[in-house]
């Protein structure tokens, strides 16, 4: 397997199907994948340009107005207290990706630090940090991150720690494994023998070879992110009201479910499509980066 | 075998070591004491006394070793906000916890193998690809968020089903509607672990069908079913015992959110009230207990493993 990345006649992949162009024809193939990225592209962007859109306050409450149904002004009507659903949910998605990949990136840093560290060295440092890992896993982690946050309060900043570092454990355990794989090889051997710095052999040639990976990994784990996020929020520790975001809608729609079943179905759907799409994402991209992957 | 079941034992409690302490500094070391010290209302004179009472002046590796020697023991001490033994409380829910979540982990179970299996088998059919995309959507979709569909579908629009709590209050029980409140959590508490089951199934379904000792069993004339439940699926099952593993910490965590949508008298929701009023004897113990019950279950899968596959122990 390591040698198949030097003597290229021994890869699966024909002599016309690797490259970069040639990935993306693949992915081309997963339909599912396709509509997954035009729809995060499409989301992304409105989430970006929220505040230019044109959109009603969505913090502005109008006791006058509640449960409103569909009109000119308020598109998809208003809330139990008057807010905008339309413009809501589009300040919703921005504050839930933004938290999402907020705390992808600390989970990638950890992650990517400890599984290269514990993968390059060996040794004790990777049983501890492995061990470390494991433990982790163990922990009923949602639990955790509830008392965190009930405990040392609900800011925005808290709602990424804590969602990120209760997810490296995945990305720590690929990235050590892709280390792994490509300390023997080679070009890694040739850079260390030659005299080059740790840090050197790990991010000239470990780390852009982890990277497939990575990203993968980073993928599903935006999914991950986006769910955890939503549950706490709409258990009332994660972002808080007014500031809005698609777990925290739901909050107070299930209480008036009653009432206005309708106001649980954007949120709820949007998170779902979200994931949904985010996983279909990974899911192909892993099959595409390295097809010797795909089982399915 | 002994010296592996020692060793994941040891392993056990060392985590359990950890956690416990990890919890106690967390809890202690956050601003402001109990939610009743915090409140302006008490007199500042009352809230030094409670502090001494309850013994929180001392630094805070005394405490946790007090707390520790108590654990050990079984006294988990007294509940701030209810004013009753924490083991008691915990005791009363333990069983509701329990009932709830293994309910949805056999559902899990014993949906995703067949679920899993056919859909390898028949690779690529419609009927594959109707299952594969179900449990996308089965691992995508937000618990909360399935939970208050079912309800709107069934108790709000048909009224079969009623959306709240274990029993009906001031009536006595019967089983019959213990069970008609427990149908939709533990349907939304097995969504996920049935759709990420139902993929890993089928995923190592599919590499152990392309195996040679299915070939050769074919050859040898076995009958399909034998050839696919008895050779291929044993060896499938063995990822899939890993995975549970994963799982079940999640489906604890899992069981909070269900169990505080559903006001089902659990743990996860008597964790939850605990963290918010700070009422640290009980947020100690229920996470103590919850953190034994998911090393409790990873043993068993462990023994689960030893079974399956009798290789594992001569490692």
């Amino acid at each position: 397997m390591q040698t198949a990345v030097l003597e290229g006649s021994a890869s699966p992949l024909a002599a016309g199907e690797r490259g970069v162009s040639d990935a993306w024809r693949r992915f081309r193939r997963n339909r599912l994948a396709v509509l997954a990225l035009a729809y995060l592209l499409i989301v992304h962007a409105v989430a970006a340009l929220a505040p230019w859109l044109g959109l009603q306050e969505p913090e502005t409450m109008d006791l006058l107005s509640q449960f409103a149904p569909p009109s000119r002004e308020h598109v998809l009507g208003t809330d139990e207290t008057g807010r905008d659903v339309l413009s809501r949910l589009v300040f919703g998605a921005r504050t839930s990706l933004a938290v999402a990949l907020a705390a992808m990136v600390v989970a990638v840093a950890v992650g990517t630090m400890l599984g290269a560290l514990s993968g390059f060295h060996g040794g004790w440092p990777e049983s501890v940090i492995m061990r470390f890992t494991d433990g982790m896993l163990t922990v009923p982690t949602f639990f955790l991150a509830l008392l965190v946050l009930a405990v040392f309060g609900s800011n925005l900043v808290n709602v990424v720690l804590v969602i990120g570092l209760t997810g490296w454990m995945v990305v720590a355990r690929v990235v050590r494994a892709e280390v792994l794989r490509t300390l023997p090889q080679e070009f890694v051997v040739a850079s260390r023998a030659l005299g080059g710095s740790e840090a050197r052999v790990l991010v000239q040639h470990l780390l852009p070879q982890a990277l497939p990976s990575l990203i993968v990994a980073a993928t599903l784990g935006v999914a991950y992110a986006v769910l955890t996020e939503s549950a706490l929020s709409y258990l009332g520790l994660g972002v808080q009201p007014p500031t809005p975001t698609w777990g925290n809608m739901l909050t107070g729609a299930q209480h008036y479910v009653w009432k206005s079943p309708v106001l649980a179905l954007y949120p709820g759907a949007a998170i779902m499509l979200t994931v949904l799409s985010f996983n279909a994402l990974g899911d192909a991209l892993s099959d595409t980066l390295d097809p010797r992957h795909a089982g399915s | 075998m002994r010296r592996y079941l020692l060793r994941r034992v040891a392993q056990g409690a060392t985590v359990l070591f950890v956690v416990s302490a990890v919890v106690f500094a967390i809890v202690h070391a956050a601003p402001g004491g109990p939610a009743l010290l915090n409140n302006p209302d008490v007199d500042p004179r009352m809230a030094k006394e409670m502090e001494k009472l309850l013994g929180l002046d001392d630094p805070i590796p005394v405490q946790y070793a007090r707390w520790l020697k108590n654990a050990m023991l079984g006294n988990l001490g007294r509940s701030y906000q209810h004013s009753m033994s924490t083991a008691e409380l915990l005791g009363a829910r333990i069983p509701n916890t329990l009932l709830l979540s293994g309910t949805a982990l056999l559902l899990a179970v014993v949906l995703a193998i067949p679920l899993g299996m056919i859909s390898a088998v028949y690779r690529y059919s419609a009927l594959d690809y109707a299952a594969t995309l179900t449990a996308f959507f089965g691992v995508s979709i937000p618990v909360f968020w399935l939970a208050i569909l079912l309800i709107i579908v069934f108790s709000v629009t048909l009224g079969w089903l009623p959306s709240s709590g274990m029993l009906t209050v001031g009536t006595p029980f019967s089983l019959g509607d213990l069970l008609r409140h427990l149908i939709m959590p533990s349907i939304v508490l097995a969504t996920f672990p049935l759709a990420q089951l139902t993929r890993y199934v089928r995923s190592s379904m599919v590499e152990s069908l392309a195996q040679d000792y299915v070939r050769t069993a074919r050859a040898k004339g076995l009958p399909e079913r034998r050839v696919l439940g008895r050779h291929a699926l044993r060896n499938a099952l063995i990822p899939m015992v890993t995975v549970l593993g994963v799982l079940t910490p999640r489906l604890l965590g899992g069981a909070v959110v269900t169990e505080t949508i559903f006001a089902w008298p659990g743990l996860g929701r008597l964790a939850v009230e605990a963290a918010v009023t700070r009422d640290y004897p009980v947020i100690l113990g229920a996470t103590l207990l919850v953190s034994a019950l998911v090393v409790v279950s990873n043993l068993l899968t462990d023994l689960l493993y030893l079974v399956i596959d009798p290789r594992i122990a001569l490692r």
